[in-house]
């Protein structure tokens, strides 16, 4: 049975120092609220997981909070690079990071196997491609009726998923419709998960089209628009002003420390920053 | 309308007119992110309406009334067929055989078609990290036929690709900012076939890090029509607003 907590105390209970944690969306349903209370409560030493690691990762490399990154495709969508995630790979800053990385046909299959209960996934993938030579989580095998030769690939154990979804239920059953991206496999894949939402309500919405029954979930919170910049469909859209404004602030180490103090650091809760991000805007719009 | 189509034509809108024109009715795309995006949503709203879009984040037959920001924004889900997973679009769409065309950007490309978008410089010690595979081995794989869409210059053309991230597989056509290019069919190398209008080949040749091979039958791509214009100039004002 989830337990319903606060986002404060559901983060230091369930996220530990040195933990392999997925705080997974596919563009939709992205958990900001829960990845910058992570920050705050100062966490180290993480393997984080991502198949898109975009804004909330870059702010949590920049942090310092990774010591290594599972991905397949790391940048911010239809703006450009990921500043902090490349000066990290390709400077050390703030300090060097372990990389490994697949296709996303692969860390899906990854996913897939992981929520299975099987040791490794298996796809027609990675063909003809440098990757497999850069990870050990990907081999050749044989399949044992046809001797078709296919890849597998292990599968991705979490300690801890962290999802943002739109409702939680009077008996904790989550909601979620819209893009689905790995939400459902992250969560299953882990030994514990966080699930962030916009609100609890009597009874889930008829447009909710996957359910995870309150037993499968760990603990809940309930963290209003908790996705932004990213979109949680039917409550906002996505911010894509502020992912075009993320290039900017941090491009610069200094812009970007000082950004996360004000925003994160120096905030009580999301909320907060929500507001602070607000009266930017509006200043801005005013300049 | 009149003013609009006054403004002089780029090689830009050139390139993804005749990317949208590599397009046939009918056909299942699987889109990627970028310059592929915006061909695939002007060759839906010109010759071919019934083109099926699929984005990567499970979007089966999209159709968005401006090309998304990111592969995942919201419209692609209202205006889809059929909403599925990750897991599923990759497995059961993609890998069993349904799509007919992949549609794909790249970072750098070699003379056989074949895609970088990890690193510029060394694997460990990278100049440049780009942002990785994403979705394109496996769209590139097991598409039935692939397109690329791509600016060229000696950096994206390049003799030796840093990184080999997904396989060219002999793409159907290669189109950018300059012409038009096809494998050979005996040897898989990438043939200069169509020239757009302006464009010299010693243009073509300095922009290419490898001795470019001409086609004996050169064609010229046709201008981009006031029709392909006017839409695919809207479409880019819509673009990314929310």
């Amino acid at each position: 049975m989830a337990e319903i907590l606060p986002l404060q105390e559901a983060v230091s209970e369930l996220v530990r120092n040195g933990d392999t944690v997925a705080l997974e969306g596919f563009t939709h349903l992205i958990p900001h609220a829960a990845g910058h209370e992570v920050v705050r409560q100062g966490r180290q030493d993480l393997t984080l997981v991502r198949m898109t690691p975009d804004v909330l990762y870059d702010q949590l490399i920049g942090m310092g909070v990774a010591r290594r990154l599972i991905f397949s495709w790391g940048g911010n969508p239809g703006v450009g690079s990921l500043h902090r995630f490349r000066d990290a790979i390709e400077n050390g800053w703030p300090h060097p990071i372990e990389i490994e990385e697949h296709s996303h046909a692969g860390m899906a299959a990854r996913y897939v196997a992981a929520a299975s209960g099987l040791p490794f996934g298996v796809l027609r993938g990675y063909v003809g491609t440098d990757l497999p030579a850069h990870t050990r989580t990907v081999a050749k095998v044989n399949c044992p009726f046809t001797d078709e030769e296919l890849v597998a690939v292990r599968a991705l154990d979490l300690d801890v998923a962290v999802i943002h979804a739109q409702q939680v239920d009077a008996n904790g059953n989550v909601g979620i419709w819209g893009l689905l991206g790995v939400q459902k496999e992250a969560v299953l894949a882990a030994r514990r998960c966080l699930v962030t939402v916009e609100e609890r309500v009597p009874k889930l919405d008829p447009r909710v089209t996957l359910v995870l029954p309150s037993w499968a979930v760990t603990a809940v919170s309930v963290a209003p628009s908790g996705a932004h910049p990213s979109y949680a469909h039917g409550y906002y859209e996505r911010d894509n002003a502020f992912y075009q404004a993320w290039d900017a602030i941090s491009r610069d180490r200094d812009r970007f420390t000082a950004w996360m103090r004000r925003h994160v650091l120096e905030t009580a809760d999301f909320a907060e920053h929500l507001a602070l991000v607000e009266a930017e805007a509006a200043a801005a719009g005013a300049a | 309308m009149t003013a609009v189509d006054a403004r002089p034509v780029t090689s830009d809108e050139t390139m993804t007119v005749a990317a949208a024109r590599e397009l046939r009715d009918g056909a299942v795309c699987f889109v990627g992110i970028g310059l592929p995006s915006l061909a695939a949503n002007l060759a839906r709203r010109t010759h071919a309406p019934n083109l099926v879009l699929i984005y990567e984040s499970g979007a089966i037959g999209a159709k968005p009334s401006r090309p998304p920001l990111s592969i995942g924004d919201g419209e692609l889900a209202t205006t889809a067929d059929a909403v599925v997973s990750v897991p599923e679009i990759f497995a059961y769409w993609l890998q069993a055989g349904r799509i007919d065309v992949g549609f794909l950007g790249a970072a750098q490309l070699d003379r056989y078609g074949n895609i970088n978008t990890t690193v510029i410089g060394d694997y460990d010690h990278p100049t440049v990290r780009l942002p990785g595979a994403g979705g394109a081995p496996e769209i590139a794989s097991s598409s039935r036929e692939v397109i690329v869409v791509i600016r060229q210059s000696p950096r994206t053309f390049v003799n030796t690709l840093d990184f080999v991230t997904s396989v060219g597989n002999r793409p159907r056509a290669v189109v950018t900012d300059l012409g038009v290019l096809r494998p050979d069919p005996d040897t898989g190398e990438l043939v200069l076939t169509a020239l757009h209008p302006g464009v010299s080949v010693e243009a073509a040749r300095q922009r290419t890090g490898w001795p470019l091979r001409v086609s004996a039958d050169l064609g010229l791509t046709e201008p981009p029509t006031a029709a392909e214009l006017s839409v695919l100039r809207a479409l880019e004002d819509g673009a990314g607003h929310a």
